[in-house]
């Protein structure tokens, strides 16, 4: 799930070519409607005459209100705030003039709308300001012809154009003309030395809403006539039901109607299970207290957690099913090596908990389907659905609402597919709403994973050789039952070839086997990286410290040996560089019990280096005191409040994910059932201090919704074992006995 | 199926709902104030959190049976403008990241301000413990409650203190 390495510096000719490339091969001229059409023709209807509209984002209204659309899911990562920062930047407006209105499904009209693999800030960033850039030439043309002088004299500010001369005309005042001009087919952009907005702080859009506590979220859709479902599936995944009772259930108060759903014997479409329909979702939940489910469990009743281990174990002792990457001879390179080291790390399946659970409202009426969806990927699934219910894709209306958390749970339309299959069998619009209980134990999980890993060293304590065997999950697809061609490792769950310290090691052998299973698997934020980090990052500083070398001096001495490969060396050893300097690297200086700890991580285009300091109580209480992070997303950091928020809450999530997460499975299903099994960080594990530093390098501006995870668990390892000599291997950190004397 | 009368942001607000039926589900559905958001339903995550009798409480944990006449104050009734100290403060701040937990921990942390207008980091770790953020937004949440303080105590001061919201944006 690496997203590809795309870092040529920027110059004119790579910004385009970088668009069309991420985004598909979406031109420009599309989203602006052909080059040379009047603007008028895309004038919302019912903005009336007098708006100018020349493009499907944005429009400006003759009192001089500026209204951005915001095409991409907004999860919490702040899209709905940064991108229309990037018109209202080269539209050159105020940004207290701006209204944010979320767009509903259209990619014929937006492009793709999948907010995934911190994508929407690279994919756009280029497209938004020639969005920008364009209606702004067309206002100063406007101007310009207003008062017949060249469109060279003209200036625009705060949403004004200025002449020479002294003349002044807001852009309200100018939409008329503009309307009736020719989109042009490029405009100047604005040197980045003159921002007003990019790289300010600006609060988000929708912030107002969320502290009054408006209706925002997917959950808080109502539609007149609205029913509420909830939905029960089989706690052993692949199951499906084979009776309930559903007589009983239906008698019960405020119960309109249950029904079994059979669901699709493919994975990627509709799970089997019984849906209950009632007049509220607390009707729904307690008549599903009532429900009694026959169920067929499949092949996958008897697994179990500690039989994955076992069987990783046992895998482990076997050559690698696959080879994963090799340079050199790791075997001849680890035989001859001054002194070599083994370790073992593993971490368990886990949920993504976002607050907001699962849900989905939908409303299937004379042939068309209504959706309202808090969702990452809203095209996803669609097709299928429309298949299922009979219409045509086209008949599909998808309302894209605020989701409360996303970290990839809900790029899996699994939710949707249950809305639209009980809207089908309800006259009623219905809103579909997961337990905690459903989401903990119906994730798409994070993987879980086993490295066996050898390192060796020469005797100068140069790192010569290193072997890693990877046991990892996989399911046979695409059969629900787990009937298929072939076992593929989950998503997340398979090394990639050039994940770090490949391509730096001349000596390197990455193998990887598979544990067949039927555990849904999904992107969870940095997907692979934010636990392939973790065992990397680790098991360089084992091989530091048994050179007795310091760590830093070990990956400087790393990162200047790239062997080939996409990764960007230099831009690593930049953000490295700079977090030693801001964290005043000097491992020596802290007393026993406390310790600092460096790693840094590419992922998701992103170069991130950090450095914690952790305070290890002899009881093996852990503390983080301070984390510092420097980080490099190319050449701009769009609204600087959202970058540094999901970096901070990126290293707490990290932090969280390493102490607490753990799922456990026993007979097949998910033996934890809610939060007071499934612990999550909270405030007072939270360090007081996390410092943020952006490097502002000449490549492409990038996005911050993941690269930040990764580093962060080793950062912490590291420093742990710094301050008392204990080595975490293990998530959570609950398995390591931190406890010294 | 029972008829209650509560009493929720100061108004009177007849509802009917099976006695189980827990607060939450009442302010949601039945009275389609939003704002307190599901979780859990175990009383873990917070979300819900709501003042009753101006204790902040488990909606999700809270029986409408139970609560008769007692004042419900919910984040839609927090403040009449929307402009409680806190409320300014978290927009000022940009706390929230995707701000579902938010109603919550405003509401938890009203009662803190109350009861102790100017919190330090382990008074506020202390009282916001119960409040889960899983984008982890705990920087700002505490950076936040001593924000809200000084507007509290600027305002406190000289009342002529004006709401810090300075975006418009957010209309769906």
């Amino acid at each position: 799930m690496n997203a590809p390495a795309i870092d040529a510096p920027i110059d004119r000719r790579g910004f385009l070519k970088f668009s069309a490339l991420a985004s598909g091969g979406l031109v420009l001229g599309f989203y602006l409607k052909g080059n040379g059409a009047s603007a008028a023709e895309v004038v919302n209807a019912s903005a009336g005459a007098t708006a100018f509209a020349p493009n499907a984002f944005i429009r400006i209204a003759a009192n001089g209100t500026v209204t951005l659309m915001s095409k991409q899911p907004e999860i919490g990562q702040g899209i709905k705030t940064s991108l229309p920062m990037i018109i209202a930047e080269e539209l050159d407006v105020n940004w207290k003039d701006v209204v944010v209105q979320q767009a509903d499904l259209n990619p014929a009209l937006y492009g793709s709308q999948s907010a995934g693999g911190s994508t929407s800030t690279p994919n756009n960033y280029d497209n938004f300001h020639k969005l920008g850039a364009t209606a702004h030439a067309m206002l100063i043309e406007a101007a310009a012809q207003t008062w017949s002088v060249p469109a060279t004299e003209c200036t625009t500010v705060g949403g004004a154009v200025h002449h020479t001369s002294g003349k002044t005309l807001n852009y309200g005042a100018l939409v008329a003309k503009a309307a009736t001009l020719p989109v042009p087919a490029s405009a100047p952009l604005k040197d980045p030395k003159t921002y007003k907005l990019l790289g300010t702080r600006i609060s988000g859009v929708d912030n107002p809403k969320v502290v009054t506590g408006q209706p925002l979220f997917g959950i808080d859709t109502k539609v007149p006539g609205m029913l509420y479902a909830v939905y029960e599936k089989c706690p052993v995944f692949g199951g499906k039901a084979v009776s309930a009772n559903l007589d009983q259930v239906k008698a019960l108060p405020g119960v309109k109607d249950a029904f079994i759903i059979e669901g699709t014997s493919n994975t990627a479409g509709l799970s089997p299970g019984v849906a209950i329909i009632a007049d509220s979702t607390w009707a729904a939940i307690s008549a599903r207290k009532q429900l009694k489910v026959v169920w067929d469990e499949g092949k996958f009743g008897n697994d179990s957690w500690d039989a994955y281990v076992t069987k990783a174990k046992e895998l482990s002792a076997q050559p690698g099913q696959q080879m994963v990457h090799k340079e050199g001879d790791a075997d001849a390179a680890l035989a001859g090596a001054a002194k070599t080291i083994t370790a073992d790390y593993s971490y368990p399946f886990i949920s993504h908990l976002s607050m907001e659970p699962q849900n989905c409202t939908a409303h299937f009426k004379d042939g068309k389907l209504e959706i309202w969806a808090p969702t990452q990927n809203p095209s996803s699934g669609l097709p299928a659905i429309a298949q299922s219910l009979g219409i045509k894709p086209s008949d599909i209306t998808l309302h894209l609402i605020r989701s409360g958390g996303g970290f990839g749970r809900r790029l899996t339309p699994d939710f949707v597919f249950e809305a639209a299959a009980i809207a089908q069998k309800v006259p009623a619009p219905v809103k579909l709403t997961w337990t905690r209980e459903d989401d903990l134990r119906h994730d798409q999980f994070r993987p879980g994973g086993f490295h066996f890993l050898k390192g060796g060293i020469d005797a100068k304590g140069k790192i010569v050789g290193w072997k890693n065997h990877f046991v990892t999950f996989g399911t046979m697809r695409p059969g629900r039952d787990g009937t298929g061609s072939s076992v593929q490792p989950g998503s997340g769950g398979a090394l990639q070839k050039d994940q770090f310290p490949a391509m730096f090691l001349g000596n390197y052998l990455a193998e990887q086997s598979v544990i067949e299973c039927n555990v849904p698997m999904g992107p969870w934020r940095a997907p692979g990286n934010n636990v392939f980090s973790f065992v990397m990052q680790g098991f360089i500083d084992e091989l530091a410290h048994a050179a007795g070398r310091d760590p830093l001096e070990v990956r400087l001495e790393l990162l200047s040996q790239k062997l080939g490969g996409d990764y960007n060396a230099d831009r690593m050893l930049g953000v490295v560089k700079l977090v030693a300097e801001k964290a005043g690297w000097n491992p020596k200086k802290f007393p026993k019990g406390q310790g600092q700890g460096i790693a840094f991580h590419f992922s998701h285009r992103g170069y991130i280096a950090m450095v914690a300091e952790v305070t290890v109580s002899k009881e093996g209480q852990l503390k983080v005191d301070r984390v510092v992070a420097a980080c490099d997303v190319g050449a701009q950091i769009v609204n600087l409040s959202g970058a540094e928020n999901q970096v901070q809450g990126s290293v707490i999530d990290g932090i969280g994910t390493m102490m607490y997460q753990e799922l456990n499975i026993e007979h097949g299903r998910i033996v934890q059932s809610n939060l007071h099994e499934y612990p999550m960080i909270r405030i007072p594990d939270a360090p007081p201090k996390i410092e943020v530093h952006f490097l502002k390098t000449t490549y492409p501006t990038t996005g911050l919704g993941e690269p930040a995870l990764p580093p962060v668990a080793p950062t912490i390892a590291n420093a742990i074992f710094a301050a008392c000599g204990k080595r975490v291997r293990q998530f959570p950190i609950s398995r390591t006995d931190l406890r010294w004397s | 199926m029972s008829k209650y009368t509560l009493t929720v942001n100061g108004q009177s607000r007849s509802v009917e709902a099976a006695p189980d039926t827990p607060l939450l589900w009442v302010l949601r559905d039945h009275l389609e104030l939003v704002g307190t958001k599901f979780g859990c339903g175990v009383g873990q995550c917070g979300a819900c959190t709501v003042h009753v009798n101006g204790v902040p409480t488990r909606a999700c944990l809270t029986p409408v049976s139970t609560v008769g006449r007692m004042a419900i104050t919910t984040i839609e009734g927090l403040d009449p403008k929307g402009a409680h100290p806190l409320q300014q403060a978290w927009c000022e701040l940009d706390v929230p990241q995707c701000g579902y937990c938010q109603s919550g921990q405003i509401m938890t942390a009203a009662a803190l301000l109350k009861s102790n207008p100017a919190p330090n980091d382990e008074d506020i770790d202390g009282a916001m413990a119960g409040n889960l953020c899983r984008c982890a937004t705990y920087l700002r949440i505490r950076s936040g409650i001593k924000r809200a303080a000084e507007i509290a105590a600027t305002a406190t001061a000289a009342p002529t203190g004006k709401p810090l919201v300075t975006t418009k944006g957010g209309q769906q």
